[in-house]
């Protein structure tokens, strides 16, 4: 009897648990489900071509092409800053610092602080420099925010790949007389390339989702940012301020704001998956 | 010397540079914030801040205790939600699953990871925020505007669960195969083995785990600000409204320069919330990497 006792406590977790990761694959469902469902009635071709026109937020005619290009700009500006300091820090704990050196550990240690403190965090520090520097809520500023916030997204997830990296690749490299510059930037890149440009998406897909760092950097604008010095719209802080509108339609266009987001992040995230598979064409196995 | 050589040796000296400018990024973060918050720190006495309850910008009252109840309030629901939750998840998805299953559910449970908080938080509104009023309140028999700590809570909880999973499956696949096949040999079932060898041995990193996913509920921003109700009081239930560190900040940088000593008890209010994380950041992978070595 006491047999059967065991198995039913065994089969009482084993439900539990089914239970407990389909709720958490449904919640995703959920989510993306009430995205759709309530972004597409409201989706059309001027959200995406025009500009908030006098009264958007009351109700009256444009779109949100300002925070749709200040979101790629500052993305896209941060994830190129990004990539210039993270792919030389993570060359060099991996190429140049010795096995087992110290300062790699400290640098990975550091890189997994910086990722966990928060968004808001990086905005005032943001917010800071652009005081010191007398400057103004910018593209600018918004650019410097996030590029500290994905640093070390960016960074992690190509140590991880770099980090793999047989080591008897690099011996064979310094075998034939290279330079550790010239196994850095022709064996370990070459080798590493689909894993680095994985790092590169995920981190520009944060630089996109993220609101709470551009809130004080970036600022918001109804005009396409014509320099680095004018203050910039964000796709989230578009969605916040239509969202804090009493208007319906001004909160249907929210729910059209976030699918559009919504579809940018997933078309992210599907293209790194078919980088990580395809783009293997220079990675000796 | 060499051409070649000499670029090997310019290269290395930038690298190193950048690579400790890296680290140094986390001192500048605290030293630029504590200068900023100088103005108040100096004019105020740190109880006063910390524990007082009034918070009157205008007046020139800061009373910082509501918040961080706030935020002690709404980070600890996500947490009660969350970590039953991943821990019957992890452990299916390392111990029971196909191996189908878990590539099938991982992905997924990354793109949870890569929905941006705003998306959460407008999903909050329109989901979560009429669940707690109209079903969860009523049946407690109590009111509620939906904008709670409860509400909060819970979409905080969908956002922390990838976090904890990931790093629990990976502690998960660090307890050495020998010991699970030492505990089935003495007779165990699989679930005696998981109860009393597996979970026994992860616990410190599944603390990490769980502590990782706490930080990240503290700092969480955006999504909070829109579904927490923003009321400066301290909540004294699930459906009280609240006010969390994160949400002060990012509701106020209009007004804060207006007004003396808002912004620098605003970034103030940023120095606690990274003073905080900080603190379980480093504990959490202290413990992280102790168990990676003793793999090694």
């Amino acid at each position: 009897m006491r047999t059967d006792w065991r198995k039913i406590e065994e089969n009482i977790f084993k439900g539990l648990m089914i239970a407990s990761t389909l709720l958490i694959l449904l919640t995703l469902v959920l989510i993306l489900g009430s995205v759709v469902i309530k972004g597409l009635p409201s989706l059309n071709l001027a959200m995406i071509t025009q500009t908030p026109k006098g009264g958007f937020y009351l109700g009256k005619e444009g779109g949100i092409l300002n925070a749709i290009v200040g979101s790629l700009l500052i993305a896209g500006g941060a994830t190129v800053l990004a990539v210039l300091i993270s792919l030389p820090v993570v060359l060099y704990i991996n190429v140049y610092a010795r096995i087992g050196s110290r300062l790699a550990m400290l640098t990975r240690f550091a890189l997994d602080v910086l990722w966990g403190v928060p968004s808001i965090v990086y905005g005032a520090f943001g917010f800071i420099i652009l005081l010191s520097l007398g400057l103004r809520a910018s593209l600018l500023g918004g650019i410097i925010a996030v590029t500290l916030l994905i640093i070390p997204i960016m960074s992690r997830a190509m140590d991880e790949v770099i980090r793999m990296i047989p080591k008897e690749l690099l011996a064979a490299s310094y075998a034939l007389g290279t330079t550790r510059l010239e196994t850095a930037c022709k064996v370990v890149v070459r080798q590493s390339l689909p894993g680095i440009l994985t790092a590169v998406l995920i981190a520009f897909g944060r630089g996109i989702g993220d609101a709470a760092s551009v809130i004080f950097t970036a600022g918001f604008s109804d005009s396409v940012p014509t320099s680095l010095f004018r203050p910039a719209a964000t796709l989230p802080l578009a969605i916040f301020f239509q969202m804090g509108t009493p208007i319906p339609e001004v909160q249907e266009r929210a729910y059209a704001s976030a699918l559009i987001l919504t579809f940018l992040i997933l078309l992210i995230s599907i293209s790194t998956r078919i980088i990580m598979k395809k783009f293997t064409k220079n990675v000796i196995r | 010397m060499n051409k070649r050589l000499i670029k090997d040796k310019l290269a290395s000296r930038l690298m190193f540079m950048l690579t400790v400018f890296m680290i140094a990024l986390i001192f500048a973060i605290v030293i630029g914030l504590y200068m900023k918050s100088r103005p108040i720190l100096v004019t105020k006495a740190p109880h006063e801040l910390l524990f007082g309850t009034k918070w009157r910008p205008l007046k020139g009252e800061f009373g910082f205790l509501p918040f961080i109840m706030g935020t002690f309030w709404v980070t600890g629901v996500s947490i009660a939600i969350a970590v039953p939750l991943c821990l019957l998840s992890a452990i299916y998805l390392s111990e029971y699953a196909h191996k189908r299953v878990r590539a099938f559910s991982l992905p997924l449970i990354d793109l949870l990871a890569g929905i941006p908080s705003i998306i959460y938080g407008m999903w909050g509104v329109i989901v979560i925020v009429p669940l707690t009023r109209d079903v969860i309140a009523p049946f407690f028999r109590v009111f509620s505007s939906g904008y709670s700590v409860l509400t909060a809570g819970i979409v905080l909880a969908i956002m922390i669960v990838p976090v904890i999973i990931h790093v629990s499956i990976e502690v998960f696949r660090t307890v050495p195969v020998e010991l699970r096949e030492a505990s089935l040999s003495l007779g165990a079932t699989k679930w005696q083995t998981i109860k009393h060898v597996v979970i026994r041995k992860a616990l410190p990193g599944i603390i990490a785990a769980v502590v990782l996913g706490l930080s990240r509920a503290f700092g969480e921003t955006m999504a909070v600000l829109m579904i927490a109700g923003n009321v400066a009081r301290i909540p004294s239930s699930l459906f009280d409204a609240a006010y969390p560190l994160p949400a002060l900040i990012a509701n106020n940088y209009g007004e804060m320069l207006s007004v003396p000593l808002y912004d620098s008890a605003l970034l103030l209010a940023s120095l606690i919330l990274m003073a905080i994380v900080l603190v379980f950041t480093i504990a959490s992978r202290l413990i992280l990497i102790k168990i990676e070595r003793r793999i090694q």
